[in-house]
C-alpha cells in the first residue's frame, strides 16, 4: 500500500498519520512481529477484511491481523490459480502467502463473504498444511435459539481449536476485558465517523481510512487510542467547509480500492462522508453488551447489531433501508457503489441498493476497480461528473 | 462501468443476439433417443408444467427452490408444487432464449460480472415469465432459499423476494469448510426446518406436516437413489453404457427437480437403469448426438457444470473424437448418492439435513478433490476436463488447484476450459475445440509412449534465400 | 530428395518445414496467411521446397571452393538475391495485369489520366526493383504484398505530385488488385527463374566459370524433390485447408518442434498473435501438460499490435524503444480493451513513451509467468517461442522473472527461427505417420486464371463511397 500521509507543516495530525501509515506498512504486517516478539509464544491469526470476531481472538491472546490483500504487488503465482473472472483478493492474498509475507501468522480465518473465499479456505488448508486455517461460517438464520446457538458453537470450537495451537483457553474474565477494550474501539471509531459528518474537511477520507485500517494488526485498545489521538488533532485543525458534495461509498468491503483511488474521488469533488472499506473492525452498530453472558453479548452482537452488508441475509424489512438510513445519518447527498470487478456480493446487491435509492431520491453512480487498478482518469471524470451533476440537482431542487 | 446516474438508472446493456444454441420453440429440450425412459421423462416434465399452469385454479401452492439442498419430499408432503429456476434458465440456456433474457437483465442494471442463471431467471420474469413449455409459470407462494453450497442463491431470492409479494423462508445450510458433517451443523439445519422452514409451509398450506407421508416420499426417493447409483456405476463397464455428464444430466433431471419421492420417479429410475443393463449385455454405447458411441477412445472424468446455450456443440466434440464421460461432479450437485447417502425414511428431518449438507458444491474443495481422484481411479479414467464457468465461482473459485493437485495424484493429466452456463457470449467454440483436441491428442501421443526418434544431431537451418 | 512436410498456419504468417527421411531440416519458408489458407499454405510449402533448392545449390558451391573456380562459390548470395527479384518481377507483371483489369472494369473513375498514370507508376517500379534486391539489404519484408506495397506507394504518391493528382486517385486499383494477385497460387518454375537469375547476374563472368555455374543451376533446377509425408498445425484449426488425419494440434507440434532445437528443454513459452502457451514436454517432446491463456486475449502478441497503432509505430520499434527504459512505470491492466485508454492516460500525466512501453511489457510477461507457474512451473530449461520471443523487451524481462522466480540455473532458449518451430514439430509428426504406413500428403488445387477474374468486384460495389 501506498498511502501517503498529508505532509502539511505544522499539521496537528502529522505524527499520529505518520504512525498510522506505518502500522499498514508491509501489507499490514509490519506491527505483528514486533507485537510476536514482545508476546513470546503467543498466536497471531489473520483474517480476511470482513467481520470477524476479531473479540474472541484477543481475549485468548491471539492477534487477530486483517489481510487486505497485496494492493498493487506483482502477481505471478496468485494469477496461476484463478481464472481472470475472479476478483483478485484471493490472488494476492496467495501471493503473499507463497512469498512468505504471511509466515509470522500462526493461522487464517476466512469468513463467510462469498463463494470465492469460501473455496479459498480449502486451497489454504492445502497450500499451508502446517497452519490453521478456518472457514467461518456466520449464521444466516437470525433467531438466538438457532443461529445464535450454531454460531456460539462455532466461536467455542475456533477457541478450542486455537488453544489446541497454545492460545489460552476461552474465560468469561477474558472476554470480558476484550468486549470493553472493542468498546472503546466502537466509541472511537464513532467518535470518528461524526467528525466527518459534521467538519468532512477537517478528515479527509482517505486518511479516516488509514487511520481506521491501522487498527487491522494491534490490539482493540492500542487501536482505539489511535483514533482518540487522531480525532483531537484533527478537530484542531483549521480549514473550511469546501463545495464538495457528501457521499456514501458502499460495495467496496472485502477488496480494497487503491488509495489512489479515494483520492482521486476527493479530489474530484466527492467527500466520502461514509463508507463500508472497513467491516472487519467497523461492523458493529452500537456496543456490545457488558453485562449479559460475555460469549451471548458477542453472538448476540452479531444477530441484533451487524451492518446490512451484502453478505449478510435481509429476511425481515427491506432491502436498502439500511443504506437509506445511512446516507441520511451521515447527511450525504448521494451514494457512490465502488464494487472490485468480479465482487459477486456487491454486484448481486447493487441492483437493490440502486432501486432503494431512486425509489429515496437519493442520486448515484457506480464504477468498479481492482485492488491494483493503476488509472483513475476515468473514475476521477466520472466523479467530477457525478458531483458537479448533483450540485446542479440540488440548486434546482 | 455503467455511466453517471442521477435518477433512475436504466443501464446501456448491449443488445445481444440469442445464442445460437440448438433449435428454439421446441417444448423441453431431451435427446432424440428411442429410449424408452427418455420419453417417459418427457411426460413426467410436461405433465409438471400442466400442473403448474393450473397451479392456481387448482388450489396448489407453489414453492420456487434451487437444486442443490431442495427439500422435495417436504414439499411433497405439503403438495406444494416447485419450480426451479436454475432449471429454467438452463432450459432458455438450451432453447437459445437465455442471450435475450440476460440482456434484458443487464439493461435493469445487473453486471456483466456475476451469475447469467440469475440474469436470465430476472430476464424471463421480465420478459413475462413464461416457462420451457410455453405456459406462463404461477407467481410464487413462498421462496424457500435452500442456502446450499452457494452464496448467490441467497441474493438470487432477495432479488425474487423484490420482485413478488410473497414470503421467503431461509434454510442457511452450513459449509463443509473441514469435509465433515458436524453434530453442530445438522443440528443447525434441523432447528431451522423446525423453527422455520415448517412452520412457514404450514401456514402456507393451511396443512400440518404429516410425518407419515414424509417418510413414504422419502422412502420411494430411497428407491430411485438406489436405481441411480447402479446407473452410475454401469461407466466402469468398457464400453461404457452411459455417458456420465452429457448424458447424465438427463438422468438426473428427475431426480435433482420436482420428483424425488414420487411413484413416477421410481419407474423412471427402474425403466433406465433397465436399459443400461441391456446395452451392457450387448456391449453398447450410449446414445450421442453422433449416434451410439460404442466405440470410445478416452475415458474422461468432468468436472463444472456443462454450457447449456451449446451443450449439443460441446458433446459433440466429446463425441467425434470419441471420448466418453464415465463420471462427473456436476451430476452430484443435487446429492451424492453414489458415496453412499440415502434418504432415511426413519429420520425425515436428520436425513433431509444430512442431504442438505452433503451436496457436491457444499463440499470443501480439498474434499471435492478427494472425490475427483476416486472417480479417475475407480473408473479407469484416461483423464479428466474441467470445463471452468464464468458464472459458478462455488464451482469455479480453485478449480486449477484442483487441477494442479489431481494431475499430482493421479499421474493423470487434466484438460481446462473455460466457458458459462448460459451466456452465449462466453463460449469460444474454436477456443474450446482447440484445447480439447489438444488434449486428446496429447493423451494419445502419451499412450504411444514413444515417438519415432527423428535425428539428434543439432538442428542447423539453412539460411532463407 | 524424398521430404516430410510440416505447415504452420499462423493467424499472421504461414510457415513450412522440409525435412529429410533422417529427420534433418532441409527447407523452410514463410508467407502471410492472407486471405485465402489453402494458398498461404501451398505458397510456404513453395518456399520452403525453393530454401531446400537453395541449400542444395550453396553446398554444390561450396565444393567448387579451392577447386580452381575463381569466386563462383561467391555467387550464393547473389544468386539468392537475383532469384527473389525474378520472382517479384513475375509477381508485379501480374499484379499490372490485374490492375489493368480493375481499372478497365472501372468506369469513369479508370479515366485516362489514371491509366496513364498507373502505367508510369508501374514502369518505375519495374526500374526500382534491381535496386531493392540487388543492392544490400534494406527491405522490411519479404513478402509480396509489403514490398510492391510500398513501392507502389511510394511512386505513386511522387506521381502524384509531379502531375497533379490526389493520391487516392492512383491506390484503390493497387488495393483492389493485390488480394486477388497474393490469393493466386502461381506454378513456380524453379529451373527457368533460377536460369534467368543466373544469366542475369553471370553476365561478367569468364566463360568456363559461366558454364559451371549454370551447370550447377540446371543440376539444382531440375533434382526431385518429392513430397512423401505432410502433416499440418495452426491456429482457427478449424479452417485448417488439410486431411483431418494430418492435422495435428498446435501444442503438440510446439512442444515438439522446440524440443527438436533444444533437446534439453522442458518447458515451452509460446506467445502467438492470438494465444499464449505454456506447454511441458518429456524428454522425447511429447507434451505432457499445457496450459492457454483464457478466453481474454490480454497479454497475446495482439496486445502488443494494439499498443504500436496506439502510438503509430510499427510492431518491431517498440522492444528497442522499450529497452531505452529507465524508470518504472506499473502497468496493470495488460486488457486489449483498455490498453489504449490507460495508455493515453499515462502519457498525458506526463510518462514517457519508452518507460510505459517497459512497464506494459513486463505486464505482458508477468502473465506469462502466471500460465507457466499454472502448467507446472519451470523445471531445468526453458524455450521462449512464438513471434513475440522476437522482441527484445519480452526476452530480456522474461528472463529477469525467470531468474526472480525459478532461480538463476533455468537456461532459457530462444531461436532466432523460433517462428518455425510449429511446422517442425508438424513435419517430425509426418515423418511419424510415414514410419507407421499412414502417410498423407498435402494436396492443393491450383486455381485457374479464369476462375480467379471470376473475384472481381463490380465497380463502385459498395453503396457508401460511391
Amino acid at each position: 500500500m501506498t498511502a501517503e500521509p498529508t505532509a502539511t507543516h505544522n499539521d496537528p495530525a502529522a505524527a499520529v498519520l505518520r504512525r498510522a501509515h506505518a502500522l499498514v506498512a508491509d501489507y499490514g504486517m509490519a506491527p505483528v512481529k514486533s507485537w510476536k516478539d514482545q508476546h513470546k509464544g503467543a498466536l497471531a491469526v489473520g483474517h480476511l477484511p470482513i467481520y470477524t470476531p476479531r473479540v474472541l481472538l484477543e481475549a485468548i491472546g491471539v492477534l487477530p491481523v486483517a489481510i487486505y490483500g497485496a494492493g498493487d504487488k506483482d502477481i505471478i503465482r496468485g494469477d496461476s490459480y484463478f481464472q481472470s473472472y475472479i476478483c483478485h483478493i484471493p490472488r494476492s492474498t496467495i501471493e503473499l502467502g507463497l512469498t512468505g509475507m504471511l509466515d509470522s501468522l500462526d493461522g487464517m480465518i476466512f469468513p463467510a463473504i462469498c463463494d470465492v473465499i469460501r473455496n479459498l479456505s480449502g486451497m489454504w488448508q492445502m497450500l499451508f498444511p502446517q497452519k490453521w486455517a478456518a472457514y467461518l461460517d456466520l449464521p444466516q438464520n437470525f433467531r438466538p435459539e438457532v443461529g445464535g446457538r450454531f454460531y456460539k458453537l462455532e466461536l467455542k470450537r475456533m477457541a478450542r481449536e486455537l488453544h489446541e495451537r497454545g492460545a489460552q483457553a476461552l474465560t468469561d474474565e477474558g472476554l470480558r476485558a476484550a468486549i470493553k477494550d472493542e468498546n472503546l474501539r466502537r466509541a472511537a471509531l464513532d467518535k470518528l465517523a461524526a467528525l466527518r459528518r459534521d467538519a468532512s474537511w477537517r478528515v479527509p477520507a482517505s486518511e479516516a481510512y488509514l487511520v481506521t485500517r491501522a487498527g487491522g494488526a494491534i490490539s482493540a485498545r492500542e487501536h482505539a487510542a489511535l483514533v482518540e489521538e487522531f480525532v483531537a488533532a484533527a478537530n484542531k485543525r483549521t480549514g473550511q467547509l469546501k463545495d464538495n458534495v457528501r457521499v456514501v461509498m458502499v460495495g467496496s468491503f472485502c477488496e480494497q480500492p487503491p488509495f489512489g483511488l479515494i483520492k482521486s474521488l476527493e479530489r474530484a469533488g466527492c467527500d466520502i462522508v461514509s463508507d463500508d472499506l472497513q467491516l472487519g473492525l467497523d461492523y458493529m452498530e452500537g456496543m456490545i453488551d457488558e453485562k449479559d453472558d460475555p460469549l451471548d453479548a458477542v453472538v448476540n452482537a452479531f444477530l441484533y447489531q451487524g451492518k446490512a452488508t451484502a453478505s449478510r441475509y435481509i429476511g425481515e424489512g427491506t432491502k436498502g433501508a439500511a443504506l437509506l438510513e445511512q446516507v441520511k445519518r451521515a447527511k450525504a447527498d448521494g451514494v457512490i457503489f465502488a464494487a472490485a470487478s468480479f465482487c459477486d456480493p456487491a454486484l448481486l446487491d447493487q441492483p437493490m441498493l440502486e432501486a432503494a435509492c431512486e425509489g429515496a431520491g437519493v442520486p448515484f453512480t457506480s464504477f468498479k476497480y481492482a485492488e491494483n487498478t493503476g488509472q483513475f482518469q476515468v473514475i476521477r471524470e466520472q466523479a467530477g461528473a457525478f458531483s458537479d451533476a448533483v450540485r446542479l440537482w440540488e440548486s434546482a431542487a | 462501468m455503467s455511466l453517471v446516474n442521477i435518477t433512475p438508472k436504466k443501464g446501456d446493456g448491449k443488445s445481444i443476439k440469442a445464442g445460437a444454441g440448438p433449435s428454439e420453440g421446441s417444448a423441453i429440450t431431451v435427446p432424440v433417443t428411442k429410449d424408452a425412459s427418455q420419453q417417459r421423462q418427457k411426460r413426467m416434465i410436461a405433465n409438471h408444467f400442466d400442473k403448474l399452469s393450473t397451479a392456481k385454479e387448482d388450489g396448489k401452492k407453489v414453492a420456487y427452490t434451487f437444486v442443490p439442498g431442495n427439500l422435495t419430499e417436504l414439499m411433497g408432503a405439503f403438495e406444494m408444487l416447485p419450480v426451479l429456476p436454475e432449471i429454467n434458465a438452463l432450459q432458455s440456456g438450451m432453447r437459445g432464449k437465455s442471450g435475450a433474457y440476460i440482456s434484458e437483465a443487464e439493461r435493469g442494471g445487473h453486471s456483466e460480472d456475476v451469475c447469467s442463471y440469475v440474469k436470465c431467471d430476472i430476464g424471463m420474469l421480465r420478459s413475462g415469465n413464461v416457462g420451457p413449455t410455453g405456459k406462463t409459470l404461477p407467481s410464487p407462494d413462498l421462496l424457500l432459499l435452500s442456502y446450499t453450497g452457494c452464496f448467490t442463491f441467497m441474493k438470487w431470492f432477495e432479488l425474487l423476494k423484490a420482485e413478488y409479494n410473497c414470503p421467503v423462508v431461509m434454510l442457511h445450510v452450513p459449509y463443509q469448510a473441514d469435509g465433515i458433517i458436524t453434530p453442530e451443523m445438522r443440528q443447525y439445519v434441523i432447528d431451522q426446518l423446525k423453527s422455520d422452514v415448517i412452520p412457514q409451509m404450514e401456514q402456507i398450506t393451511g396443512k400440518k406436516l404429516n410425518l407419515d407421508k414424509l417418510a413414504e416420499q422419502l422412502a420411494r426417493s430411497r428407491r430411485a437413489e438406489d436405481a441411480l447409483v447402479k446407473v452410475w456405476e454401469s461407466a466402469k463397464n468398457r464400453p461404457s453404457p452411459i455417458d456420465g455428464y452429457f448424458g447424465g444430466v438427463y438422468y438426473i433431471g428427475p431426480i435433482f427437480s420436482a420428483f424425488r419421492g414420487s411413484e413416477d420417479a421410481v419407474a423412471y429410475y427402474e425403466e433406465l437403469l433397465a436399459e443400461v443393463n441391456d446395452r451392457i449385455k450387448t456391449g453398447e454405447g450410449p446414445m450421442t448426438p453422433a449416434g451410439v458411441m460404442s466405440n470410445q477412445k478416452y475415458r474422461l472424468v468432468v468436472e463444472g457444470p456443462p454450457s447449456w446455450t451449446h451443450f449439443n456443440e460441446f458433446w459433440n466434440m466429446f463425441s467425434n473424437e470419441g471420448a466418453i464421460a464415465v463420471a462427473s461432479t456436476y451430476t452430484r450437485v443435487g446429492g451424492l448418492y453414489d458415496q453412499g447417502f440415502r434418504h432415511d425414511p426413519q429420520d425425515p428431518l436428520g436425513t433431509l439435513a444430512d442431504y442438505c449438507l452433503g451436496c457436491y458444491t457444499n463440499r470443501s474443495l480439498p474434499s471435492r478433490i478427494d472425490l475427483l481422484e476416486k472417480y479417475i481411479k475407480s473408473y479407469s479414467a484416461d483423464g479428466f476436463l474441467i470445463n471452468s464457468v464464468k458464472s459458478c465461482n462455488s464451482f469455479s473459485a480453485g478449480q486449477l488447484m484442483i487441477l494442479r493437485e489431481l494431475e499430482k495424484r493421479t499421474g493423470v493429466p487434466g484438460a481446462f476450459v473455460e466457458s458459462d452456463l448460459v451466456d452465449p457470449r462466453y463460449f469460444g467454440k474454436a477456443n474450446i475445440e482447440n484445447r480439447l483436441q489438444s488434449y486428446l491428442q496429447m493423451l494419445e501421443a502419451r499412450r504411444n509412449g514413444n515417438i519415432a526418434a527423428s535425428g539428434s544431431s543439432p538442428v542447423v537451418i539453412g539460411s532463407a534465400p | 530428395m524424398r521430404v516430410c512436410v510440416g505447415v504452420d498456419l499462423g493467424s499472421t504468417t504461414t510457415k513450412a518445414i522440409l525435412i529429410d527421411e533422417d529427420g534433418q531440416i532441409v527447407g523452410k519458408g514463410i508467407t502471410n496467411s492472407r486471405s485465402n489458407y489453402e494458398v498461404a499454405s501451398a505458397v510456404a510449402r513453395d518456399e520452403a521446397v525453393t530454401s531446400a533448392r537453395f541449400n542444395l545449390l550453396a553446398r554444390k558451391l561450396e565444393a567448387l571452393k579451392g577447386e580452381g573456380s575463381g569466386d563462383i562459390h561467391a555467387l550464393d548470395a547473389k544468386l539468392r538475391a537475383a532469384f527473389r527479384l525474378e520472382l517479384y518481377l513475375d509477381e508485379l507483371a501480374a499484379l499490372r495485369l490485374r490492375v489493368t483489369e480493375v481499372v478497365a472494369a472501372s468506369g469513369p473513375r479508370g479515366s485516362a489520366q489514371v491509366k496513364d498514370a498507373l502505367v508510369a507508376i508501374f514502369d518505375r517500379m519495374l526500374g526500382d526493383a534491381p535496386a531493392l534486391f540487388l543492392e544490400g539489404d534494406a527491405r522490411k519484408s519479404d513478402f509480396f504484398r509489403d514490398i510492391a506495397g510500398a513501392a507502389f506507394m511510394h511512386a505513386a504518391e511522387k506521381l502524384a505530385g509531379e502531375r497533379g493528382m490526389r493520391f487516392e486517385e492512383l491506390t484503390w486499383p493497387f488495393d483492389r488488385a493485390i488480394l486477388d494477385v497474393e490469393t493466386e497460387l502461381r506454378e513456380l518454375d524453379f529451373a527457368a527463374t533460377l536460369g534467368r537469375a543466373a544469366r542475369r547476374i553471370g553476365g561478367g563472368l569468364p566463360e568456363g566459370a559461366k558454364k559451371r555455374l549454370f551447370d550447377i543451376v540446371d543440376s539444382v533446377g531440375t533434382e526431385p524433390i518429392d513430397e512423401i509425408a505432410f502433416s499440418g498445425t495452426g491456429y482457427g484449426r478449424q479452417t485448417l485447408p488439410f486431411p483431418k488425419a494430418a492435422v495435428r494440434s498446435e501444442i503438440l507440434c510446439h512442444g515438439r518442434g522446440a524440443h527438436r532445437y533444444f533437446p534439453g528443454t522442458r518447458t515451452v513459452l509460446d506467445i502467438g498473435g492470438q494465444d499464449t502457451k505454456a506447454i511441458q514436454v518429456d524428454d522425447k517432446g511429447v507434451v505432457t501438460t499445457f496450459q492457454m491463456n483464457d478466453r481474454c486475449a490480454a497479454g497475446c502478441g495482439r496486445y502488443l499490435g494494439y499498443i504500436a497503432d496506439e502510438l503509430n509505430l510499427g510492431l518491431h520499434e517498440l522492444g528497442p524503444l522499450a529497452l531505452k527504459s529507465c524508470k518504472n512505470v506499473r502497468i496493470n491492466s495488460t486488457c486489449t480493451v483498455f490498453a489504449g485508454a490507460e495508455l493515453r492516460e499515462r502519457l498525458s500525466l506526463g510518462e514517457e513513451r519508452e518507460d510505459i512501453l517497459a512497464g506494459l511489457h513486463k505486464a505482458i510477461m508477468l502473465r506469462a509467468m502466471s500460465l507457466l507457474a499454472r502448467s507446472g512451473g519451470v523445471k531445468s530449461e526453458l524455450t521462449f517461442t512464438g513471434g513475440v520471443c522476437k522482441n527484445e523487451m519480452a526476452t530480456k524481462v522474461l528472463r529477469e522473472l525467470v531468474d526472480e522466480n525459478y532461480g538463476n540455473e533455468i537456461t532459457l532458449n530462444v531461436h532466432p527461427d523460433s517462428i518455425f518451430m510449429g511446422a517442425l514439430g508438424a513435419a517430425l509428426f509426418a515423418l511419424d505417420d510415414l514410419r507407421a504406413g499412414k502417410a498423407n500428403l498435402l494436396v492443393v488445387k491450383r486455381p485457374d486464371k479464369k476462375a480467379m477474374t471470376s473475384f472481381a468486384q463490380p465497380d463502385d460495389a459498395c453503396a457508401s463511397c460511391a
